[in-house]
């Protein structure tokens, strides 16, 4: 290292070591109650794991949560983006994955065609 | 590069360890890869949160949920249902003590409410083995900023109008030190680091050491830079073994990266770091006395002046500071004098951290700004005191300083109001005291270690202390004087006023502020021979009362027969047979014996 702008550029590449302790701006929840792991929210949550390592995308929270009573309709993946509506989509299966990430959390064009919701 | 949807974080830092986190860690690694999970979740091993009591911590983000107290066996649930699923497991959240109301977030927690953590905001949420975190959250950005964009009367200058004050005890104005380094005529100066903590009770450099150690260098490569010196040393106690790991790991990947070295950020500045060991005497931790252990010789104090900013180490000018002064500076570069001197009272700026120990729920380390309450930090962070006692004192400032009484609880907490009321801030360990504390003890305890770790190179320290040791001795077995607290304080006086260094000068503090605020327990016990809380053994006296039952059990266990008594009536306890053991009271199944 040789310089300031040097300092400055290894802390751009490292920032997302650390960045989930802090803050992350977009959101992707999974359903992983009972039913949702019975229907593969396991392989769906790979799936999403290894579309974000892909991408190298970065600030981005992927967390679980519960059964949200649409047991018929799991998968059920939310995505939040900072400031826009909860999108939740169902029947998520890991081969429609690389689409809602690229269309839904890179561009912000919600995929309708796989919504089953939307959340304030 | 791969994506990390979770980072469990384990306190790694001496405390945890020691209950336990390295069994915690290996479990969940064993786990994590079982699940398959270790892809996805990653382990970061964090220096001390402070919030020891509780210890082993573990939290987990992008949560930032905390368990406490995690053993071996919780790691299960922890993979299973939190990181597998997604729940939290609720039973190893930490409990608000009065509400019994679970916390499951980090900064709702009232330890960490109250505090303000900026020498510490690292410690806990980065690894201090891997310099890319630390330069993730703005590391080294100020020793560039320093080098690149200023001069080094600038950087001088900037640390004098922050106010920062010596975190080591003595709270002399750090950029005035620096400024008396600077001009000292000299090709070569130094910079040192004063780790050797030794107050009983304080371990909140321990803690920066090992939990953000870079934090450490960037602050004394700063310092080198204003003060024109290009070699550092870092004095760190041999018992801290972990801190010195961590530095060694930190200043070789600080060196392999160029920002140690030579022409640092193409500055031409070249600045090195050599750690020295101490080996533990507890008056290395005076400047004159720890610079002698550098160079080999023997740890002694000299007289100052020529004060280490003339002459000092090898005989060159020498710039000395603690470590939490060297933790603060970076920060003062960063963000600014202005923004630093807003934190605090009129005279005395930024943060303090002080380590709770003694009798107090929330055993571990809190950082405040300076001017805030004893009581809040006792009480809102400390969380009060255990077993529904009452407080009676703390102590603050390890040996050198001074116990304060309940009254003064509400004191603003800063260098001078402190100085005022006959303690002082020292390095910050507060030892807190309830009810069944002597104060006499107290004082016997720390005039105790002083006398034990005096050099002897003084005459009223070797013997002054000494003597005021065997007249605390004499009192607390029931052999006082009338005439003893006069003698102590005059003794106390001459000492404080003849003594060469500070460890002499201030060892009568703990004696003094005992008798100005506590010195009716000293007359109970030499008057009436008497330990108001009774814990003085020898003057411990045990009665029975009219609950006795009359089982006989104590008059069986007395091993001087000095309890009498026929079956099915009250016994008795003959106090001059009585040796004070305190069996009976052990043994009566009716909690019908009391002491004092």
């Amino acid at each position: 290292m040789k310089t300031l702008e040097d300092l400055k550029r290894l802390r751009e590449q490292v920032k997302s070591q650390t960045q989930l302790r802090y803050e992350a701006k977009t959101k992707i929840i999974i359903g992983m109650g009972t039913c949702g792991i019975a229907a593969g929210a396991r392989d769906v949550m790979t799936s999403i794991l290894a579309e974000i390592s892909k991408r190298k995308l970065e600030d981005i929270t992927v967390a679980q949560t519960g059964c949200i009573g649409m047991c018929e309709k799991e998968v059920l993946v939310d995505v939040v983006r900072p400031g826009e509506m909860r999108i939740t989509y169902g029947n998520v299966t890991p081969e429609v994955v690389p689409r809602i990430i690229a269309e839904h959390v890179v561009n912000g064009c919600i995929v309708e065609e796989l919504v089953v919701g939307k959340m304030e | 590069m791969e994506h990390f949807r979770a980072h469990v974080l384990i306190c790694a830092g001496t405390g945890c360890v020691s209950s336990g986190s390295k069994k915690v860690e290996a479990a969940l690694r064993e786990q994590l890869a079982k699940k398959g999970l270790d892809k996805e979740i990653k382990i970061v091993e964090t220096g001390c949160h402070g919030f020891c009591e509780m210890g082993p911590l573990v939290i987990v983000y992008p949560e930032g949920v905390f368990y406490v107290r995690v053993k071996e066996e919780d790691v299960t649930d922890i993979v299973e249902d939190h990181l597998y699923k997604g729940r939290i497991v609720e039973r190893l959240l930490y409990k608000e003590p009065v509400s019994l109301e679970k916390v499951p977030n980090y900064s709702d927690i009232p330890f960490y409410k109250k505090q303000m953590r900026m020498v510490l905001a690292n410690c806990g949420h980065i690894d201090p083995e891997v310099i890319e975190e630390y330069i993730a959250v703005n590391g080294y950005q100020a020793l560039g900023k320093a080098l690149v964009e200023m001069k080094p009367e600038d950087v001088v200058d900037e640390v004098k109008k922050s106010g920062l004050r010596g975190r080591g005890g003595g709270g002399f104005p750090t950029g005035l030190k620096w400024g008396f380094t600077r001009s000292a005529v000299g090709e070569k100066k130094y910079v040192v680091c004063n780790a050797d903590e030794g107050d009983p009770g304080a371990f909140m450099d321990r803690s920066v050491l090992e939990g953000d150690p870079h934090r450490i260098i960037e602050g004394m490569a700063i310092c080198g830079y204003a003060i024109g010196a290009d070699e550092g040393y870092i004095y760190v106690r041999a018992e801290y073994p972990l801190a010195i790991k961590r530095l060694k790991i930190a200043i070789s990947q600080a060196e392999d990266m160029g920002l140690l070295g030579e022409n640092i950020f193409g500055s031409g500045f070249n600045f090195k770091i050599k750690i020295k060991e101490g080996a533990g005497a507890f008056v290395c931790g005076e400047e004159t006395a720890l610079l002698a252990s550098i160079e080999g010789r023997r740890g002694m104090p000299r007289p100052r002046p020529p004060f280490p900013a003339v002459s000092g180490l090898w005989g060159k000018p020498t710039n000395i500071n603690n470590v939490e002064t060297f933790a603060n500076v970076p920060q003062i570069i960063n963000n600014g004098a202005d923004w630093y001197a807003a934190i605090g009272t009129e005279r005395s700026k930024g943060t303090k951290v002080f380590a709770l120990t003694g009798r107090i729920n929330h055993t571990g380390l809190a950082e405040v700004p300076m001017g805030i309450s004893m009581r809040e930090i006792i009480y809102d962070i400390g969380g009060g005191i255990p077993n529904g006692k009452k407080f009676k004192a703390v102590q603050i400032g390890g040996p050198s300083g001074g116990c304060l009484p309940e009254n003064m609880l509400n004191l603003a907490v800063d260098y001078d109001s402190l100085i005022e009321v006959g303690a002082m801030m020292g390095s910050g360990g507060l030892v807190v005291m309830d009810e069944t504390t002597c104060m006499v003890d107290v004082a016997k305890f720390f005039l105790n270690f002083t006398q034990s770790e005096s050099c002897g190179k003084c005459t009223p320290c070797r013997e002054g202390t000494k003597r005021m040791l065997e007249i605390l001795t004499r009192i607390t077995d029931g052999e006082g004087k009338d005439g003893d607290i006069e003698l102590l304080q005059d003794m106390a006086k001459d000492i404080k006023a003849t003594a060469l260094c500070g460890l002499g000068q201030t060892a009568p503090n703990p004696v003094l502020s005992t008798i100005r605020y506590f010195k009716h327990e000293y007359e109970a016990h030499i008057k009436e021979k008497r330990c108001p809380a009774g814990a003085c053994s020898k003057l411990a006296g045990y009665t029975i009362l009219d609950s006795c039952k009359g089982c006989s059990l104590c008059k069986k266990a007395c091993p001087v027969e000095a309890i009498s008594g026929t079956i099915k009536a009250k016994h008795q306890i003959d106090s001059e047979k009585c040796i004070k053991c305190g069996t009976c009271l052990a043994k009566c199944p009716f909690k019908a014996i009391v002491k004092g």
